[in-house]
């Protein structure tokens, strides 16, 4: 390591500080520099000693706890791809074709956005803040595996830009980036992200539709219950149907890259609970929030739609993904413990009711998620203003 | 015994280096320093020049805003250089001592025959008042003020912290006297919160006219501010006042003798000491003799007090005003390459509250921690960690938000006034984006003062 250190440290370093022939570019150096070593920075002033942690290893978790989701989101965009097309589906080749269309989503993202961090940071001579680690696996676990990478270029520089710079960069952002992302082509080219366009170039066989769950669900809603056309899909949805309850949690089904395997994010989710980096309380109460309202549609039993399974309803589409990786974000959502139940609670129970009363958006998760983001603010005002009017209360005894 | 309370949110941090409980051999060091800056609001107006001959007692400088408030000299000898810093700051007055030391005489009294104005003038006129300090602000107390309760904390639950019943061993009597004084200078009570967990029980087993308190659980149980919180919480407009159990003493020996006696206890301990113990010295004295041949090879951070809150002293530097620790532990000043000893490494040697890393399974594991901040400045991003160390009904990281911005009525109503800046030294150690906070409500407290002074 020290033949290293003194390598970057001594003679790659003063390239780039004040005087150095590429001064300028500090800023980049300095990201790559403290990716490699962390700063010789010591405490100034109050605690001497401070946690191990930091922004980076923070970031790594979250990275991390995304794999199972990642992996499995290969294989099974390979394995969709091949049964459509009549061919066996196996692992090897299953992950490979997957690899083959989902890496270089990956890859794009994390340059796009990089790319803009760089670029702001080298421009306002700040350090790069690590919050896009996070963010650019998010925006290709969120999307279709077909999708134009063009287009995740664009929507990755749109989210980072407006979604975040303009804000203030890293930890001042109003809403999730990634779900902005996501949100901009689901808005700008809704295409290519809903309808039937989930198997990744499907082929002739018949049953792979290229829909999702959700959009198949969405069909059943205005018509009566037992029209063929409705008793067909929710067939699909018994013990032996494409969508059964089996398939949906183990993630046999399409869907965007990340999204199709409960299993697999909860694996994840397990993880950010273990290290306690992302939130119990506001998966739990979003997990609780799906079920209520999934229940009340139950009882209302309108359409094929509301009468979905409370557990089955929340196994299909991004609901699980967007519980554990995407209403989870620190930044956006509500900051206080108190609040983080409310808001958990509120973006299940309004994911599911945008879902099922608006099938023009069978993601009423990112929407519900994407408005709560908005909401945090408030929440946490009204738990913070709770708390003072207990002082004030307090304070009244006293002195009454 | 009053009640028992227990604080469950918190941390003690297990450090290496912790003090066996025996004193130094070490002779009384030749040089004290007073230094203003040990105390919160205060500006300096000097009553001697250097040259200058005082006794232990004679006061050395006063408060601007009351002239009463004066600071007395902990030994007696030459005052040998006043030093200064930016804009003639004072920083240290330093008094070089006498081998035996003369003290100016004040009379021992008895404190249950006097009223509060006779205490009270009694600990101004022997320049001990700054011994008692008051909240909310942490600032000396105003001796024309009627607190609401004198509080002691009989413990410190700060890593490392000095075992009271080795520091005032044998000193009960006094103790009692400084306890007797205090209780004539309030309405209310004195409220002595001790804790077996925390060694400290036994010494005041028989101090009596005291309201006692047991607090158990995790630092800061020791903090007045947490200990105010759980039995009568402070509200806006009250004032309480503190005194630790070492400043209880020597104002017992005022009562008793008559004079500024100034030596106190404290422990010398931490991973780069050689022998850590306690050791018996005088106010405010020279650091240097107590660590030769002490301190072990390698980049030292001399800590006058704990490593949460203490203060960095240069290695010939002196001990703060209230400090009852002297604290060394590595300088982290060198890089830790990522995969060794950075973000990426397994680091089961790495202390971290967040469970990110896996010493979490080892909760018994003790620490050799050095200053690195072990990241670099960020946004705030992470939440929730702060709640988990603040054993408040506040809400941290808002109150936090609320002084940067510099809202003083947000401050008010968040509750700042039942706080001080240790209260967050764990909110400052476990902050993922190493923020500098107890910095920050130092100085939202002091602008909050000046805005309502």
């Amino acid at each position: 390591m020290k033949f290293l250190e003194n390598l970057v440290l001594k003679q790659i370093r003063p390239n780039f500080t004040e005087g150095g022939k590429f001064e300028r570019y500090y800023s980049a150096y300095d990201a790559l520099e403290t990716f490699m070593f962390t700063p010789d920075h010591t405490t100034h002033s109050g605690a001497h000693i401070r946690d191990a942690i930091d922004l980076k290893r923070t970031m790594m978790m979250v990275i991390l706890a995304m794999v199972p989701a990642l992996l499995f989101g290969m294989w099974n965009v390979g394995h969709f791809h091949n049964l459509s097309n009549g061919l066996p589906s196996e692992l090897w080749p299953n992950m490979l074709y997957g690899m083959a269309q989902v890496l270089p989503i990956v890859i794009v993202s994390y340059a796009a956005g990089l790319g803009i961090e760089f670029i702001l940071a080298v421009k306002n001579k700040h350090a790069v803040q690590e919050g896009f680690l996070v963010s650019g696996m998010l925006i290709p676990l969120c999307m279709p595996a077909d999708i134009p990478l063009w287009m995740v270029a664009l929507a990755t520089i749109f989210a980072v830009l407006i979604g975040k710079e303009v804000f203030g960069g890293t930890g001042m952002n109003i809403v999730n980036i990634a779900l902005t992302a996501r949100a901009f082509i689901f808005f700008a080219y809704p295409t290519k992200i809903a309808g039937e366009i989930w198997v990744s170039n499907p082929g002739t066989v018949d049953g792979y539709s290229g829909a999702t769950a959700l959009g198949d669900l969405a069909m059943t809603v205005g018509k009566a219950k037992d029209v063929p056309e409705v008793t067909n899909i929710v067939s699909q949805f018994s013990d032996g149907g494409m969508y059964s309850m089996y398939n949906s949690a183990m993630g046999f089904i399409p869907g965007s890259i990340g999204e199709t395997s409960a299993v697999a994010i909860l694996i994840g989710a397990a993880f950010l609970i273990w290290t306690g980096i992302g939130s119990w309380r506001i998966m739990s109460s979003m997990f609780v929030g799906g079920l209520t309202m999934a229940m009340l549609f139950n009882l209302w039993g309108a359409n094929a739609f509301m009468e979905l399974p409370p557990l089955h309803q929340l196994m299909v589409g991004g609901f699980m993904f967007g519980m554990v990786f995407m209403a989870t974000d620190p930044v956006t959502a509500a900051q206080t413990n108190t609040g983080k139940l409310i808001y958990g609670f509120l973006c299940g129970f309004l994911g599911i009711m945008i879902r099922v009363f608006n099938p023009a958006y069978p993601e009423g998760i990112m929407l519900s998620i994407l408005f709560m983001n908005v909401m945090a603010p408030m929440i946490d005002h009204y738990v913070v203003a709770a708390n003072v009017k207990r002082r004030e209360k307090r304070l009244k005894l006293k002195t009454a | 015994m009053a009640g028992s309370i227990t604080i469950k949110r918190g941390k003690d941090i297990k450090l290496v280096g912790a003090s066996e409980k025996t004193l130094h051999p070490y002779s009384s060091a030749d040089v004290v320093a007073l230094k203003p800056t040990d105390f919160n609001g205060v500006t300096p107006k000097l009553l001697v020049k250097e040259g200058e001959e005082v006794k232990a007692g004679t006061p050395i400088f006063y408060e601007k805003q009351n002239d009463r408030v004066k600071f007395a000299s902990p030994v007696s000898g030459e005052v040998t250089e006043i030093v200064r810093g930016a804009k003639r700051k004072i920083l240290e007055i330093r008094i070089l001592a006498d081998k035996e030391i003369r003290y100016e005489e004040f009379g021992a009294a008895d404190s249950s025959a006097m009223s509060k104005e006779q205490v009270t003038d009694k600990l101004l006129d022997a320049g001990m008042w700054p011994l008692i300090r008051q909240r909310p602000f942490s600032i000396i107390a105003d001796p024309f003020s009627m607190p609401r309760d004198i509080i002691i904390s009989g413990f410190d639950s700060a890593p490392l912290g000095p075992e009271m019943d080795f520091i005032l061993q044998g000193q009960e009597r006094e103790f009692q006297a400084g306890v007797n004084a205090l209780s004539r200078l309030t309405k209310g009570k004195v409220r002595l919160n001790v804790s077996s967990k925390h060694h400290g029980a036994t010494v005041y087993k028989d101090i009596e006219g005291v309201d006692k308190t047991e607090f158990s659980g995790p630092h800061p149980a020791g903090n007045v501010s947490v200990q105010v919180h759980h039995t009568e919480p402070l509200n806006k407009g009250e004032v309480i006042w503190f005194v630790y159990p070492q400043e209880v003493v020597i104002i017992g020996r005022l009562f008793l003798t008559g004079r500024y006696e100034a030596t106190r206890r404290i422990a010398i301990n931490g991973s780069m000491i050689n022998k850590p113990a306690y050791a018996e010295v005088m106010g405010g004295t020279n650091i240097k003799g107590l660590l030769a041949g002490q301190l072990k090879e390698g980049h030292v951070r001399v800590i006058s007090g704990n490593v949460l809150t203490g203060r960095q002293v240069a290695e010939d530097g002196f001990l703060g005003f209230f400090s009852s620790q002297v604290c060394a532990i590595p300088e982290g000043d060198h890089h830790k390459f990522l995969l060794t000893e950075g973000w990426l490494s397994p680091g089961f040697n790495r202390f971290s509250m967040s469970r990110a890393y896996p010493s979490w399974l080892m909760p018994n594991k003790t620490y050799d921690l050095d200053t690195n901040l072990n990241g670099e400045i960020r946004s705030f991003v992470m939440t929730g960690q702060m709640e988990k160390v603040f054993p408040f009904d506040i809400y941290p990281m808002q109150l936090i938000k609320a002084v940067m911005a510099n809202d003083i009525d947000k401050m008010e109503s968040m509750g700042i006034y039942e706080v001080d800046a240790e209260d967050f030294a764990l909110c400052e150690v476990v902050c993922t984006s190493k923020i500098d906070i107890q910095k920050v409500i130092r100085e939202g407290m002091e602008s909050l003062r000046m805005e309502i002074a």
